[in-house]
Parts: C-alpha cells; sequence; structure tokens
C-alpha cells in the first residue's frame, strides 16, 4: 500500500497508531498517584514531541543519508516560525497560509546556504552552515528587530492589520476555525487523557512527513545519498556530479526543519529569536544521534526522549526529592537528595549528557540498536548485521 | 533515475487514508481549554490551589531566580499560616488570614524560564496544561515576562510580573491578565535625572552604552529624555552585545570622545564587566572639560553591586526596593526572610514576594478565582504596609504607581550586603505619566480572558 511493501506498510502502520495513541502512551499513570509525575499526556509536551520528530526526521535525511553533519538547522526553524507569525499578522489566524510560507522561505534559505556551504564537506561544511545560523540568530536578535521584534520575540497586536480577520473568527491559532488550543479531557477511572487538536494536527504531519522520509530512503535519490556517504570521490571518479543531490537533500531538509519552526509557532503564536541560537542546531544533531543517525525511526525517538527529558525530568526539584526520600534517615536523605539534586530539577541536561556519553561509547547506532540488540536476545539467533540501507529490506528501524 | 509505481488502487487507498486522517481533528470540536470546570481555566476544585513560580534557574540571571524563588516559598508559608506572617501584618488589606486563598490550601509548581521566551512560554504552558497553575508569577527579563504575558492572556491565567524594567511590558505590551509591580525605565529616568543634575551640574556631556535588546532600547530612550530634559547633551549612544563579556573595546572610545559622563544601560553580569571596564581604563580618574567623570547605573540591583565589587562606590542609580527600608513593611519582610535564609532579600525576592500577596488579596476580595474578577479587584486598587509606601495598581496600563529610589555605591560598607545606600526617595508624583505617553504608546489591554 501507499507504493510500499509489505514490510515497510507494516512498519508506517504501526507508527500510524502509536502516533494516534500517544495521549495514552504518554499517560500511564492514574492521576493523584505518585507517579503521576512522569506522566507526560499534556498537549504541549505531546506537540513539542511531533513538531520535533519532524525537525529530526528532516535533520535525518541530509545527516543519516549524506553524512554532512550540519550545525545550523535551527536558523531554518526560527525562519519558519518568523514566516508563520508574519502571516498572523498580516492574514488572520489560520495556520495554512503560514505553514505553507515557512515551508517555502526556509527552502530559499536552505537553497542560499547550502549553495555556498555544499563547497566544502566534513568539519569545514560544519562550521560553514554553524557560522551562517548564528549569523542570522544575531541578525534576528538586534538588527533586523523591525522584523523579528528581536529578543521580546515577535508576537500578534491587536492593532496588526489582519486583514482577513473575521466576525467571530477565533483569535488564537486555528485550522478554518478549528482552535489549536482546544482539548478534550476524558476521564476512566482514575486515569485523565487529554486530546488536543494542535496534537493531532501535528501528528497528521508529522505522519506525511515520515511518510515522504520513507519514500526518499527507499527511493533511487536516497541511494544516490547513500552513495555520497560511503565514497564521495568513487562517483566523482564514476562521473558523477553529487553537488546536485547533496543540495536537494539540504534543501530537503532544511523545509522539513521550516515547517518544524512553523509548526512551533502554529501550537504557540510567538517566535523567538532563540529558536535560532545554535544550542537547538546542536539539540537536533543530539536527537539524532542518540536514536540512531540513518535509521528512519530513531531520530523520532530521540526527539521524544530529549524532550521528555528536558520538561519531565527538569521539574524534579528537590522538595519532591525529600518527598520520595522521606523514609530514609535524616543524614542518609540529605546525602541522596543532594546527590540526586544536581541530576534533575535544572541538572536534567547532566543526565542528558551522561546518556549520551553512554550511548556513543556503547549504542553507536543509538536508541534503535540498544532495541535490536534486545530483540536479537530474546530470538536467540545471531544478528546477521543486515543493513537496512537495501530497499525492501528488514525495516529493523 | 526515478521509478513510478502510481497505480489507480493505490491512489484510492492513499486518498482515502488521507482524507481520515485529516478528518480525524474534528471529531474533538467544542471542547476547549482543558475542559475544566466552573466557566474559567484550571478552576481549583480540591481543597488546594496551585499556583507557577517561573523562574529562571540557569543562565545569566539564575542568582535573582533563585533569590526570587526563596521570597516565593516564604509568600506560600506566610498565606498558608506558617512563619511569622511576615509582610501580611503590615499590609493594609487585611482579607489574608493565613489559611491560604479562599480557604484553599497554597501548593506551587516551579520551572526554569531560562532567561529566554520560549523556554518560559513552554514552562509556563506545562504548568498551566499539566499542573494546572492558576496563575503563573515571576521573571527576570522584559524578554520573558512580555512572552509568559501574552501567552497567560490566551490561556486565561493571570501574570503577575516579576523582576521586569523595560517600559513595554505595561506600554506597548500591555495585556489585561498581566501585572506589574516593579518600577520601570521611564520611573528611573524620571528619578535620577535631577539628583543627577544635582550632583553633577546641568552641563554634562552623556555617552551611552546600551544592551542591545529590548530592555536596554526602552532604558537608553528613558534616560537620554529624562536628562536632555535636564539640560544635557547626549554625544553618542553605542549598542553592545548582550552576550558580551569583555567591554573593553567600547569604554576605549569613550575616552576618545569629549563626553564626561558614562552612561552604563547594562544588567545584570553585563554591568558587572562594562563597569570593571571602565574602572580600569581609569574612566572614573578622569578629567573632561574642567569637570570630574562620572559614571551612572540606571538600574541596580545589589546582586549586582556585589558582583561589581569596590567599583560600585559613590555610583549613582535607582532601585525598586532595598532592604535597608525602615518602614514597618519592608522590617517584617526581612526580619522573617532572613531568619528563614540567613541573609537579606535582594529586590526581585521583594517583589515576587509583594506580587504573591497582591494575588492572594484579590483574589480573597473578589470571592473567586475567576481571572475576570480578579483583574477587576486589583485595577486601581490602593495600598500600603508592603514596602514602598501608599502604592497604587492603576487600571488603565496594569503598573503600580509608588515612591522610587534613587541609590548610591556605598563609600565604606559594613557587610557584603550592605553595599548601596539610599541617596533620595523620590516621590510618586515625580515618576508618575499619563498612560499614553510616547515612550509606552502603541498598547492595548484588550479585555480579561477568563479561558475555558
Amino acid at each position: 500500500m501507499f507504493g510500499l511493501n509489505r514490510r515497510d506498510t507494516r512498519f508506517l502502520l504501526i507508527v500510524i497508531a502509536l502516533t494516534l495513541l500517544t495521549p495514552f502512551i504518554l499517560q500511564p499513570f492514574p492521576e493523584g498517584s505518585a507517579l503521576a509525575q512522569f506522566n507526560a499526556g499534556y498537549p504541549d509536551l505531546m506537540q513539542r514531541i511531533a513538531i520535533f520528530g519532524i525537525f529530526a526526521i528532516g535533520f535525518n535525511i541530509l545527516f543519516g543519508l549524506t553524512g554532512y553533519l550540519s550545525f545550523g538547522h535551527a536558523a531554518f526553524l526560527g525562519v519558519g516560525s518568523y514566516a508563520v507569525v508574519w502571516m498572523y499578522k498580516l492574514l488572520d489566524y489560520n495556520v495554512l497560509p503560514g505553514l505553507v510560507l515557512a515551508i517555502v522561505t526556509s527552502g530559499l534559505f536552505a537553497l542560499a546556504i547550502g549553495y555556498l556551504s555544499l563547497r566544502r564537506s566534513g568539519i569545514y561544511f560544519s562550521i560553514l552552515t554553524l557560522a551562517f545560523a548564528q549569523m542570522s540568530f544575531n541578525l534576528a536578535y538586534s538588527v533586523l528587530t523591525p522584523i523579528t521584534n528581536g529578543e521580546t520575540g515577535l508576537q500578534v497586536y491587536t492593532s496588526d492589520p489582519q486583514i482577513l480577520l473575521g466576525e467571530n473568527e477565533p483569535n488564537v491559532p486555528h485550522l478554518f476555525g478549528l482552535a489549536m488550543n482546544e482539548s478534550y479531557k476524558l476521564e476512566l477511572g482514575g486515569w485523565v487523557f487529554t486530546f488536543n487538536v494542535g496534537y493531532y494536527f501535528t501528528a497528521v504531519i508529522a505522519i506525511l512527513a515520515f511518510y515522504l522520509s520513507l519514500r526518499i530512503f527507499r527511493s533511487p535519490f536516497g541511494m544516490m545519498l547513500r552513495a555520497v556517504k560511503s565514497n564521495q570521490t568513487r562517483l566523482h571518479y564514476t562521473g558523477v556530479n553529487p553537488r546536485p543531490y547533496t543540495l536537494a537533500a539540504f534543501v530537503i531538509s532544511g523545509m522539513y526543519a521550516g515547517l518544524a519552526g512553523g509548526l512551533l509557532a502554529a501550537m504557540d503564536p510567538l517566535a523567538g529569536a532563540e529558536r535560532m541560537q545554535w544550542t537547538e542546531s546542536g539539540a537536533v544533531v543530539i536527537m539524532t544521534i542518540l536514536g540512531g543517525a540513518g535509521t528512519l525511526m530513531g531520530p523520532v525517538l530521540g526527539a521524544g526522549f530529549i524532550k521528555y527529558l528536558e520538561k519531565i525530568f527538569s521539574k524534579i526539584n528537590e522538595n519532591i526529592l525529600e518527598g520520595w526520600f522521606a523514609f530514609l534517615p535524616e543524614g542518609m536523605r540529605e546525602v541522596v537528595v543532594w546527590v540526586l539534586s544536581r541530576f534533575t530539577g535544572e541538572g536534567w541536561a547532566l543526565t542528558l549528557g551522561l546518556m549520551f556519553m553512554l550511548v556513543v561509547i556503547f549504542l553507536p547506532g543509538g536508541l534503535m540498536e540498544g532495541g535490536r540488540r534486545i530483540a536479537a536476545l530474546f530470538r536467540r539467533r545471531p544478528e546477521t548485521g543486515k543493513d537496512d540501507s537495501a530497499p525492501g529490506g528488514a525495516p529493523a528501524e | 533515475m526515478s521509478k513510478s509505481n502510481f497505480t489507480r488502487r493505490g491512489l484510492l487507498r492513499t486518498g482515502a487514508a488521507a482524507g481520515a486522517g485529516l478528518a480525524m481533528p474534528t471529531i474533538f470540536t467544542g471542547a476547549a481549554w482543558s475542559g475544566s470546570h466552573g466557566g474559567f481555566t484550571n478552576a481549583p476544585t480540591g481543597s488546594t490551589v496551585t499556583l507557577g513560580f517561573n523562574v529562571p534557574q540557569s543562565g545569566p540571571y539564575a542568582d535573582e531566580g533563585a533569590d526570587e524563588l526563596r521570597a516565593y516559598m516564604l509568600a506560600v508559608e506566610h498565606l498558608n499560616g506558617e512563619g511569622d506572617g511576615g509582610m501580611l501584618n503590615t499590609f493594609s488589606s487585611k482579607t489574608l488570614d493565613g489559611t491560604g486563598i479562599l480557604g484553599k490550601k497554597v501548593e506551587y509548581v516551579t520551572g526554569d524560564t531560562q532567561t529566554k521566551s520560549d523556554a518560559a512560554r513552554a514552562s509556563a504552558r506545562s504548568m498551566i496544561e499539566k499542573d494546572g497553575a492558576i496563575m503563573i508569577t515571576g521573571g527576570s527579563s522584559s524578554g520573558v515576562a512580555v512572552a509568559v504575558q501574552g501567552l497567560c492572556q490566551e490561556a486565561g491565567i493571570i501574570f503577575m510580573a516579576g523582576l521586569t524594567h523595560s517600559n513595554d511590558t505595561t506600554g506597548k505590551d500591555r495585556k489585561a491578565n498581566g501585572f506589574r509591580h516593579f518600577f520601570n525605565s521611564y520611573m528611573s529616568g524620571a528619578a535620577l535625572a535631577p539628583v543627577l543634575a544635582k550632583a553633577y551640574g546641568t552641563d554634562r556631556k552623556a555617552y551611552h552604552l546600551t544592551a542591545d535588546y529590548n530592555w536596554g532600547y526602552t532604558t537608553e530612550e528613558a534616560i537620554r529624555a529624562a536628562t536632555e530634559a535636564m539640560g544635557w547633551e547626549t554625544v553618542n549612544t553605542v549598542k553592545t552585545p548582550l552576550t558580551q563579556t569583555d567591554f573593553s573595546s567600547y569604554i576605549a572610545p569613550v575616552l576618545q570622545s569629549d563626553a564626561d559622563v558614562l552612561v552604563l544601560n547594562h544588567y545584570g553580569g553585563n554591568m558587572v564587566n562594562s563597569l570593571t571596564n571602565a574602572v580600569q581604563f581609569g574612566l572614573r580618574d578622569r578629567i573632561v572639560n574642567g569637570k570630574q567623570f562620572e559614571i551612572v547605573v540606571p538600574l541596580y540591583s545589589r546582586l549586582m553591586a556585589k558582583g561589581a565589587g569596590a567599583n560600585v562606590k559613590g555610583i549613582f542609580g535607582s532601585t525598586n526596593w532595598h532592604w535597608s527600608l525602615q518602614d514597618e513593611g519592608s522590617k517584617a519582610f526581612v526580619k522573617s526572610f532572613g531568619t528563614k535564609y540567613g541573609f537579606p532579600p535582594s529586590q526581585a525576592a521583594h517583589t515576587c514576594y509583594v506580587q504573591t500577596l497582591l494575588y492572594a488579596d484579590a483574589v480573597q476580595r473578589a470571592g473567586s478565582f475567576n481571572p475576570c474578577a480578579v483583574v477587576e479587584a486589583l485595577e486601581g486598587f490602593e495600598f500600603d504596609g508592603l514596602g514602598n509606601g501608599p502604592t497604587l495598581y492603576r487600571a488603565d496600563d496594569h503598573q503600580c504607581f509608588k515612591d522610587v529610589l534613587v541609590v548610591k555605591g556605598k563609600e565604606n560598607p559594613s557587610s557584603e550586603f550592605d553595599l548601596l545606600e539610599i541617596v533620595e526617595i523620590t516621590p510618586v508624583e515625580q515618576v508618575t505619566y499619563p498612560p499614553d505617553h510616547p515612550q509606552f504608546a502603541g498598547g492595548d489591554l484588550g479585555t480579561c480572558n477568563p479561558g475555558a
């Protein structure tokens, strides 16, 4: 189905099911229980996981397939956000025109930056993209303040033109009247599940983005990109010019990033310059590597994992830890709480750093490799080391 | 090069699946924000009420964030009837009796703004959506305050701003659901200018170094307008990147100019570094145009004075509140803060503590947590006993109007906290401006939003 073979179709269907059931999956503990702290099924986080999933899927098309490590993808994320907020300001709160503009402008940006940066490869390419992104950030932060509203961030004012704004139109981002922040709460026993319009909107787009990336992975174009990664010199000798292919991959992944940035602004109508900072570019690299670069599902897993750590772990402050370890004797409790509080709350990044190091050292293939190894253990037969690059190969991702 | 495998059947199937996917969200039409009870977002149903404290726990203002959080925890203690009650005893409104808010025990959640608007909004959203916070407060930067204020307006939550000094928070970016107790750039200018004119004369030439972001711009504008009205001349204004740590290259040109006053529109670490550089360059020993060279820092805080050490001696600036004030409210607050934490509170801690009390009192007086009722109770509210003398929450822009302190770096500090001395308490009349003043123009409060 969908131009895929059987195994890929099954894989896609599993991804669709997982995406649509996220409100259940991320809410495993009943409300009011001690473990409710670890529930993550609230709209903001679910939306973010889906959006950064799209961002990482796009990044993976460039990094996973061609091996070109871009440190500047946050620039496209920011461009996408600004495009959407400008459409709110000029037209109305409907998200569609903005998202289209976000994809187009980020594509143009990627074309310009890619055209210049792809003249070099390896570390020089990374540094060039980093430089361009940092330039965009600084421009957005100060010089371009009339367009970006600088540090405060671009937002919509009642004095903006909004020429298409109708009489009864909601004044929050919406899709033809369907407000993104509307939610329906389902109470089942002790559990509360939140179904949010914005989440399902991003989820549908994420599935489409995933499907597109699946097709690219399995296409002759994807094959070509893998050839660039494995031996570019050889391609040159055989008379193939890899530049158009890498540029195409760069632009596609830039458009994915622009779409993700646009969706961020579609869920929350504000665009801040920090979105363009190099830390955001670094985050998507970490997501991709943590999940498994070059695999289809890995980057999405990595994105979900990091966002979960960032939002849930960072909420565990010393008070909560004190509560957990109340059963320990005084002196010991203080020690335990002190040690753990370095790794939770504002120390969540330390936990992430440790996880990242462990994964890179022991699981070079990321979380996906971990999953595969565990699966292999249960199957009780040696892993054949099959590469998923073969079209129609095992969708081990 | 490419392989096409479109078939009629494949296309139909794909189309049907895509259609089903697109139709999916429409199932949920009609239900609104978190489907809560009581007609407004996160109406508290149990025996507790949750407040959201959104402060910088990492980044350049982490010190201030930590102090804000201490103040919030103290305020919660006092609201719940623990501790010595602090300013509840001196507050002119007597509705708070230590039984929580409207009989509900106060609980809180914390979040990290990272001093980034994006992160701050994400953190506030998770407090609203996951933890059911009824009010969000805190922050140590105007960018964050404006961003979170906008979010709260959309979500139907009250926002009580923490430390934010930019004119825009209650000017261009004012919102009906947002309230600011802290003073602003205009007030700093209006309070400082007369003191500067008296101390340094009216024929001075000023050179501005300004942090390159929103707060820097409005502060530069306010100080310029106020000092030029006194007869000063502005020689040059230079913007410096927020991330700058070495200001030598910005100080050197000051030596070449004929300016005899340097105004540092910097805050936090920026100010500590630029002031240190300026002193190292010997600016304070210079004689220009037959006059002693002077440095001015529009917004001062004790934490900054501590960072800059001996360099702050004799330098003028303004502040919202200082722990050495001798009114009953300030004394009560310093006492209970000092008893709990062992050192005096900063101005950031003070404004956050007061904002929490003001919110709780407004709910109590309104008899409801409904944001619109709270807005009505706070608008035009006059109070006293919270450390700044008689204060008015103006209805037109939700800005507090109160006396402003002009301070000076102390020549002989007696302790590591005793770094500033109060030069003048500028009366509120002198810093009051009309709501449509040019520096605040373009804003629109809109109407209060109760959310669901």
